[in-house]
């Protein structure tokens, strides 16, 4: 063959294809991540640039419009990111907790009944949430809980997100019963087992369900818009969608520099836990 | 209880419980939170949207016995609703696939091995990560708008744009480019099947004489086909249940004149702007049908397209 005859000239073009694939790759980074970094840089321009200046780096450097925009609103950001942080947090907790409880039940413990309620929990995997929408609504009208954090929050604690139990029940399977039957053997009953022996083996799954219900959490948009009504209970993309409303079209300075600070924090997560948040997508299709 | 005497004389009994439901009174302790959740949360919510879907209901009175009128309505004389569903089934329609397309084939330029993969793996998957926000929506309605980047960006070859989202023609178009920008999760998911292909069976093909598009449609697709598998159902039941861009592009109308109004979009119009919750309870049970039909035919044409290696064809 070819190859064979002229190993030169085959590495040669080797090397070119190489090089025209990176070449390829970083344009089509650059150009998908273009409107992300000129969002940024738009933030920091005065605002009559923002119109005329499709460049990155500005020209005169101005820091008026995270000013204006944190206080843009008859309540100031602060409030909002905080609100944010506190449904977010209380659903991280929720989750991890009562996922793992009911993922340690179908993974480690026979009772009555068990594969139908593991083909139940799998059932609501599929489940679009607006079937629920309504009646979830009307129960939590009726409990006062409108214009709360609880309708939020609390189905958190009661495992809702039945995906995460699933992507647990995978993980305790792997953990070898040997380690249950010595802790047996020490007196450990179901729930010391639960907490010192699978808990502490289960710290990548765990932090996978504890990224992934941040972010989703932070960025959920469609629960707050049914749920929060006054401007105090906002959560950030409500009160960015809030701003969206009230200013006009020419103030988008302030508008850009409130959506990337809400950007930030799920950034941060990503930067921080890349390689969990990439095996989570690849080994189980969690999506981003 | 039984979960108890187990663990009396741990010494001479077997450690490992046996007996089927030996451990029941444990067990249904831990399952208790999921258990309430499931009951209170989901199953009873699902039913009850269900007998919803017969009712007149408007959150103020008690619900009054519609019999099929929702459903009537919904299919004989209700244009939003069929404008609604088909926006949704174009926008489905074309941006899982040029989703899907885009994701393997960075994918697989990713997978010669190239340096960098990590880095250019993250960068990618950027838009995936930050793309269902209302933050990037509002991006999108600058950049997209008649003075934004897109049009700003034209101006430098003397071209004047139009206002793509106030124009219905284009408005819908913007929407389906957000979502084809988030190619970044499917292509992750590609790229880790792509690792499972043996490197043998290209160096044995091309040996045989195949071309790299032979490679492609005889190695390359046909090993990957239950992850192709995978992505299309996990990326249409997301597309089917997308919100945010539309309401915050559009402003929560679904506008231009109804050109973005997503079925999921209309069904919080219909349920929470003019109450009427039995209709929008009735759009909910057809949509779960929907999804559950789609999911219901990829599985039976699976077998003729998906081939998982450890069977005969």
């Amino acid at each position: 063959m070819r190859a064979a005859s002229h190993p030169a000239s085959d590495v040669l073009a080797r090397r070119l294809r190489g090089l025209a694939a990176h070449g390829v790759l970083i344009l089509c980074s650059v150009g998908m991540l273009y409107p992300v970094l000129w969002m940024v840089a738009s933030s920091f321009k005065p605002e009559q640039l923002i119109f005329s200046d499709f460049t990155l780096w500005p020209r005169d450097f101005s820091l008026k419009a995270y000013v204006e925009g944190w206080n843009g609103l008859s309540v100031s950001f602060t409030r909002f990111f905080l609100n944010s942080a506190l449904v977010s947090s209380l659903a991280v907790i929720g989750n991890v907790t009562a996922c793992s409880l009911a993922a340690y039940a179908f993974a480690r413990l026979n009772f009555r009944l068990k594969r139908l309620w593991f083909a139940l929990m799998l059932g609501t995997l599929m489940l679009p949430y607006h079937v629920t929408l309504i009646p979830q609504y009307v129960l939590f009208l009726n409990l006062g809980w409108v214009n709360t954090f609880l309708p939020l929050v609390v189905p958190k604690f009661l495992a809702v997100d039945a995906f995460f139990i699933f992507l647990m029940v995978q993980f305790f399977r792997t953990i070898p019963r040997e380690l249950d039957e010595a802790a047996m053997i020490d007196g450990c009953g179901p729930f010391k087992i639960y907490l010192l022996v699978i808990l502490p083996l289960s710290k990548p799954v765990l932090a996978t369900a504890a990224i992934f219900s941040f972010i989703w959490t932070w960025d959920d948009f469609f629960g707050p818009l049914i749920y929060l009504s006054d401007t105090v209970h906002y959560t950030v993309p409500l009160a960015l969608r809030s701003f969206v409303d009230s200013s006009g079209r020419s103030e988008w300075g302030p508008l850009f520099a409130m959506s990337i600070l809400s950007l930030v924090p799920v950034f941060l997560v990503f930067l921080f836990c890349q390689r969990l948040i990439i095996r989570g997508i690849s080994t189980s299709g969690l999506r981003g | 209880m039984a979960a108890i005497t187990a663990h009396e004389r741990p010494a001479a009994a077997r450690p490992r419980v046996g007996r089927f439901g030996a451990q029941d009174g444990a067990a249904y302790l831990f399952l208790a939170p999921w258990l309430a959740g499931f009951f209170l949360l989901t199953l009873g919510p699902t039913l009850g949207s269900l007998y919803l879907s017969f009712m007149h209901f408007d959150l103020l009175q008690a619900p009054r016995w519609n019999g099929l009128g929702n459903y009537i309505r919904m299919f004989t004389s209700d244009p939003r609703f069929y404008n609604a569903l088909s926006v949704t089934f174009w926008y489905v329609g074309l941006s899982v696939p040029l989703k899907l397309v885009f994701a393997l084939a960075i994918a697989m330029m990713l997978d010669q091995g190239l340096r960098g993969l990590s880095v250019y793996r993250a960068l990618f998957y950027i838009p995936s990560l930050l793309g269902g926000s209302v933050a990037i929506a509002v991006l999108w309605r600058q950049i997209f708008g008649y003075d934004g980047l897109i049009n700003e960006g034209l101006s430098v070859f003397g071209i004047d744009g139009p206002s793509w989202i106030s124009n219905p023609q284009y408005s819908l178009v913007t929407l389906v480019v957000l979502r084809v920008w988030q190619f970044g999760s499917p292509m992750v998911i590609f790229l880790a099947g792509l690792r499972q292909i043996p490197q043998e069976l290209y160096e044995a093909a091309t040996i045989d004489g195949a071309g790299p598009v032979q490679r492609f449609f005889r190695i390359t697709l046909p090993l990957l086909a239950p992850v192709v598998f995978f992505n299309l159902i996990l990326q249409t039941i997301d597309a089917f249940k997308a919100f945010t861009p539309a309401f915050i592009v559009s402003g929560g109308t679904g506008g231009p004149v109804d050109s973005t109004l997503f079925y999921t979009l209309y069904l919080y119009q219909e349920g929470f702007a003019y109450f009427r919750m039995g209709y929008a309870a009735a759009m909910a049970w057809f949509l779960l049908t929907i999804i559950a039909l789609f999911t219901a035919l990829a599985f039976l044409t699976s077998r003729y397209w998906v081939y998982y290696g450890d069977e005969g064809r």
